[in-house]
């Protein structure tokens, strides 16, 4: 290495490390909405040295390739970026995860081609990051395909089940075990290594397939923190610290984000991933029938009166809030309740939508100040201080069987306590159970009202009728 | 074997501070911190720049420009979505149309 390529590496890695640290403080001011915006703007300029930095690199002889891959990449990810409705935010971050992992799994591919080839001759710890790196990036590419798939109802949002589903994946896993083993300690075997790929790539789609749409967001949080691990594996085998940091932090991130749905869930990650929840829930339906009595219906008019003499409201907004597209009403609602000086506040529970933290997303594009929104520690102990609160698509997230009922399957997770309220009306289609198919008691309370309709028409009605309600 | 451990090293101070940094973002922004986080995650596009770029013969090239046209889409979607996100998250006062 002569003293020129020397210098030219050393400015390289200067800006690999200037990227990292831009990666830490763009992430850092995502701590608050108020700074949330430049943090991203950081992180994408760290992304920026980084390319620019590795353009210089001496490797690079040829540029045709990566510029005709830089344009039709970045026309696909400006479309994407651009035209994507909020509602399908989900899909859009596992494609996005799946096309990170993929792309970390290909380079590893290379990489092994050229040792075959006998380009390269890697130790052991080279040869077993390139394994990582390609089964962790196969697994993420098409677990993210198939959660995509099923978040896009291209595909039953239920859980598929099979006999002998879980041997039958615990093979296939022995099998990614067995030729890593062949490609670690034996010559180079393109066979063995090609075969290996595609059992990560199918093991990918048997692990997601079987678990059911109302668990996506855990899935989603898990395909993440698989795609920052496969970007550390692919650091590993270029050894390039700035792929391992980002990965490392990635990773944290998607792990972190995957323990909180857990915990709203309050179910384990194994039960999750193993358990095929939603296959099949009559059991669960049966077991709380019997406590079923008589709902009360309310009529738009009456409560619009109801809201009308509150002080204080508690909006409880769930996905069918979102599938009905009625976050405008609801921002119309609330803005005729405050002209009122009526207080209205929002409850947020962790695992409202189809991702964490959607539904503050779906809100705020609605134009809701974001200091209106709640997360459910810091709201709980209002609703018993509270005149209404009004479910709007919400079921399982309110449903106090996740509190008394210990043979609900929901038995144990953090529910809004939304039926300590002094009335709560609930806004719903019809009385059919929610996502995870179990009757919900709330329905019945005595201080429950249902409203029944598609909640956006419901919406419009009540504004109109509170339009009409003299101030 | 000593620069693996380097290696190694960074990875497990880099996982601290994200648990660190993560933590303390609220669940109010979890879905930008997501989308956000896993446009960084492309960071695989530097691999796939260098594998597109190395001329390895054709086979390589092609592998390269998939995996640059995969890494690129996370990037540029990644980072462009979530800032349309966080333009929306305004505070009372702001929001009024």
């Amino acid at each position: 290495m002569n003293a020129d390529t020397g210098a030219l590496k050393a400015l390289i890695d200067v800006a690999y490390l200037v990227a990292a640290t831009l990666f830490i403080f763009g992430i850092k001011r995502l701590a608050s909405p108020a700074t949330a915006r430049s943090g991203n703007v950081l992180g994408a300029v760290g992304m920026l040295i980084a390319v620019l930095a590795t353009l210089l690199d001496r490797e690079i002889v040829g540029f045709s390739a990566i510029l005709g891959g830089l344009v039709v990449g970045g026309a696909i990810g400006v479309a994407m970026a651009r035209l994507v409705k909020m509602t399908a935010m989900p899909q859009m971050v596992a494609v996005l995860n799946g096309f990170g992992g993929g792309a970390s799994a290909l380079v590893a591919i290379d990489e092994y081609l050229r040792y075959a080839n006998g380009a390269i001759t890697p130790g052991v710890d080279v040869k077993v990051t390139i394994i990582l790196s390609v089964v962790i990036g196969a697994v993420t590419l098409t677990g993210s395909m198939i959660a995509f798939a099923k978040l896009q109802e291209l595909m039953t949002g239920r859980a598929v089940t099979y006999p002998l589903q879980k041997t039958g994946n615990a093979l296939i896993f022995l099998g990614i075990v067995a030729l890593s083993v062949i490609t670690v300690a034996g010559e180079p075997n393109a066979t063995a290594f090609g075969v290996l790929t595609l059992l990560a790539l199918i093991l990918g789609v048997l692990l997601v397939i079987p678990i059911g749409g109302a668990d996506m967001p855990v899935v989603i949080s898990l395909l993440n923190s698989y795609s920052g691990v496969a970007a550390a594996a692919t650091g590993f085998v270029l050894y390039n610290y700035v792929l391992i940091v980002a990965g490392a932090l990635v990773g944290a991130s998607g792990i972190i984000l995957t323990q909180i749905m857990c915990k709203a869930m309050s179910r384990s990650l194994t039960n999750v991933v193993f358990g095929a929840f939603g296959a099949e829930q009559e059991g669960g339906a049966a077991a709380t029938a019997g406590a079923s009595g008589q709902v009360q219906e309310i009529t738009a008019e009456d409560t619009a009166i109801l809201l009308s003499y509150a002080s204080s409201v508690i909006i409880v907004p769930g996905y069918g809030l979102a599938v009905a597209q009625a976050q405008h009403q609801v921002r119309d609602l609330a803005n005729e309740l405050e002209a009122r000086g009526i207080s209205v506040r929002y409850a947020i529970h962790p695992v409202a939508g189809r991702m964490p933290g959607h539904m503050n997303v779906l809100l705020a594009e609605a134009n809701v100040p974001y200091d209106r929104l709640y997360e459910m520690e810091r709201i709980n102990s209002d609703f018993a201080r509270t005149d209404v609160a009004l479910v709007i698509g919400a079921n399982d997230v309110v449903n106090p069987a996740a509190r008394s009922n210990p043979n609900s399957p929901i038995y144990g997770m953090p529910i809004l306590d939304v039926d300590k309220a002094r009335t709560v009306i609930v806004l719903k289609r019809s009385m059919n159970p929610g996502f995870a198919g179990i009757e919900n008691e709330l329905f019945y309370q005595e201080n429950t009202r249902m409203l029944f309709g598609d909640a956006r028409k419901s919406l419009e009605a009540l504004v109109q009728e509170l339009k009409g309600v003299a101030v | 074997m000593e620069g693996l451990l380097i290696a190694i090293y960074i990875f497990v101070l880099a996982v601290f501070v994200g648990f660190e940094l993560i933590t303390k973002v609220p669940q109010i922004l979890h879905t930008p911190l997501m989308s956000g986080s896993n446009a960084i995650s492309g960071i695989a596009l530097i691999g796939a720049l260098i594998v597109a770029g190395r001329l390895d013969g054709p086979l390589s090239t092609i592998i390269g420009f998939a995996a640059v046209v995969l890494a690129t889409i996370n990037v540029v979607g990644g980072f462009l979505v979530t800032d349309r996100m966080l333009q929306m998250f305004k505070k009372k006062g702001e929001a009024q149309k």
